[in-house]
């Protein structure tokens, strides 16, 4: 019962959500307190209340689990590959509606390699990881003039070690503010 | 300029003897016939202990060139100081062809005189040390067994550093070839114990004589030597981003050159020291850039959509190769620097990466990776011929003696990185293990 009061919560707070991030954030945050408060005082049918009452709570549990996937900054990428996995959509999609909602921050994205091959084409892939990265938060609506990229290759490893489980946690990509 | 002020705080600049020699050179893989020498020690003519023992550096010297197998001293049948005093037949007797004596003493300057012969064993045998020749109608004893008998005066600190220009003059009257034994490196070590972990150091080429040269809390990548051996052109991300600079290395000057959006990499200074080919990423994806270090202006020599990074000027200057993943995976390319017309030069291997040119042209040496991994080999760009050098783990940064004989570069040992040196026929090879830290990125200085 509980599970399914919060899932229908979500079926109605994500698409406001998804609204809210389109939208100038202010006014949906007062229009959503005022559809809640709204619906306290009418009292009456519980069954009209809950799910919006559940829903602004859902909503709350979705601006902290944003908060937490901003939390996670890196982007890790398969061997010679810059493409971004569907894991790390909802760490994005997070990022992307903070930097939307505050367009004077800006972040650099830096592309990192494995420390197989050369440094100087070891650029090139930390590069082309860091782009990715930057190309998606851009598709999402962040500004390019808020996105800077660095790659530093293989000259800042996260893990030193030779292991396929090492390598694939040096070949990423980190958002830093 | 107040990030090129602010720069300078972050990189602190020092030029600065380090206690202790932080490279040793380990020979891993010799070769069985290389020629006997004998070296003999050197006699000290002074009080005390001898302040470098000349004749091991020459015979170290030697024995790392892959061509000689200098007589241990213990193995050896006597230690004559003087050409008089040599036993010819003891000495052939051994396989010995060759000798080379010498003494060192201290003049009243408190400078060293050095004075050495280099002797043919079986000329010397043949003529009993006494060979007459003709001169002005006359028979006269020539001596011509004594290849060399030179004498020179040497400042205190020089000492060791003129072993290894005798051990050129040796080398080269012995081969025909000149030696590469007075020359530097340079390199990149990561101590990551240290405030600065990134450090920009030059030795010997035998690890002697370090000096730091830069150190930085940012990573530095590609140092590369001008052709006059007096600056170093290298990247820096001490500005969060990656810059080139070049310094000067006998006054610690530096100068930035190039600082455009994205990457800024690969900096080599042409063959005339004019220029500085370089690999800019601004337009989306690396390419390599001529600078004018005059005028500064740039000229674009690869385009489009594939990177192109890792030029190297041909010896002429008239053409340069480059790793490009045009084809998909990264191989190596030569450009005609006059036409921008551009050939593949890599067949052999999945990747072939970092190439360099040997100072004759005639053999490029690359990064190839195969099923063996990634290792140094040799192309002759004559028959196509690939030969790979090296089996050690992860090589990378091949930097080829300006004598064309030997080839210096990266991989990794023991969870860590360290320079390795490679004869260019592959047959010797040596270890430079550090004491402290990572070391990458070695580049070979032209000859002293």
């Amino acid at each position: 019962m509980q599970l399914n009061k919060v899932l229908k919560g979500l079926a109605i707070a994500l698409p406001m959500f998804t609204l809210a991030a389109c939208s100038s954030t202010d006014s949906t945050d007062s229009s959503a307190a005022q559809t809640n408060t709204g619906a306290g005082t009418t009292g009456s049918e519980t069954t009209v209340v809950t799910p919006v009452d559940s829903g602004s709570a859902a909503m709350s549990e979705q601006e902290i689990r944003n908060q937490q996937l901003r939390q996670e900054q890196t982007v890790y990428f398969q061997f010679d590959n810059a493409e971004i996995q569907a894991s790390y959509q909802a760490m994005l999609e997070a990022h992307a509606e903070y930097l939307r909602n505050n367009s004077g921050v800006k972040i650099v994205v830096e592309g990192h390699a494995d420390e197989r091959g050369t440094p100087e084409y070891n650029i090139a892939l930390g590069e082309r990881r860091a782009n990715a990265v930057a190309k998606y938060l851009q598709a999402l609506g962040v500004s390019s003039s808020q996105i800077s990229i660095v790659s530093y290759g293989e000259e800042k490893p996260l893990v030193l070690g030779h292991t396929d489980a090492d390598y694939a946690k040096n070949r990423r990509s980190v958002l830093v503010y | 300029m107040k990030r090129w002020i602010l720069g300078l705080c972050a990189a602190l600049l020092t030029m600065s003897q380090l206690a202790h020699a932080e490279l040793e050179l380990v020979i891993t893989e010799g070769v069985d016939s290389a020629r006997p020498i004998g070296i003999i020690p050197f006699q000290w003519e002074g009080g005390g202990a001898a302040p470098v023992d000349m004749a091991s550096v020459i015979a170290s010297d030697l024995r790392r060139s892959g061509k000689f197998s200098p007589v241990a001293p213990n193995a050896m049948p006597q230690t004559p100081t003087s050409e008089a005093d040599i036993n010819y037949a003891a000495w052939t007797a051994l396989g010995v062809d060759a000798l080379v004596t010498g003494s060192v003493s201290k003049n009243a300057d408190g400078n060293y005189v050095i004075n050495y012969q280099l002797i043919d064993v079986v000329r010397g045998q043949l003529t009993n040390g006494e060979s007459r020749g003709l001169e002005d109608g006359k028979l006269v004893q020539t001596s011509d067994h004594v290849l060399l008998n030179n004498r020179a005066t040497v400042r205190t600190n020089r000492l060791r550093q003129y072993a290894h220009r005798i051990s050129d003059v040796v080398y080269e009257k012995l081969t025909g070839e000149k030696g590469a034994f007075l020359t530097r490196i340079s390199y990149v070590v990561i101590d990551d114990n240290s405030d600065y972990p990134y450090q920009l150091r030059i030795a010997d080429y035998d690890g002697y004589n370090e000096q730091l040269v830069l150190k930085s809390k940012q990573p530095l990548m590609s140092p590369s030597w001008s052709p006059d051996g007096n600056k170093l052109a290298y990247v820096s991300f001490e500005n969060q981003q990656s810059q080139i600079f070049i310094m000067d290395i006998t006054n610690g000057t530096r100068e930035m050159v190039a600082s455009f959006p994205r990457h800024n990499g690969s900096p080599r200074f042409s063959p005339d020291g004019k220029k500085l080919a370089m690999v800019l990423s601004k337009s989306g994806s690396l390419q390599v850039y001529v600078m004018d270090l005059q005028t500064k202006a740039m000229k674009q020599v690869t385009d489009g959509r594939a990177n192109n990074t890792e030029a190297f000027w041909d010896p002429s200057g008239q053409s340069m190769i480059f790793t490009s993943d045009r084809g998909g995976k990264p191989q190596i390319y030569r450009v005609n620097l006059a036409d921008g017309s551009t050939e593949r030069l890599t067949w052999q291997g999945s990747q072939n990466l970092g190439g360099q040119l040997t100072p004759d042209g005639r053999y490029l040496v690359m990064v190839n990776r195969s099923d063996s991994g990634y290792n140094i080999a040799k192309q002759d760009l004559k028959t196509g011929a690939v030969q790979i050098l090296t089996k050690t783990f992860l090589d990378e940064s091949p930097s080829i003696a300006p004598n064309g004989g030997m080839v210096i570069y990266s991989s990794v040992n023991n969870k860590s990185n360290e320079l390795s040196l490679v004869s260019i026929d592959g047959r010797f090879k040596a270890r430079l293990p550090a004491t402290s830290g990572r070391v990458r990125a070695p580049s070979w200085g032209p000859f002293l």
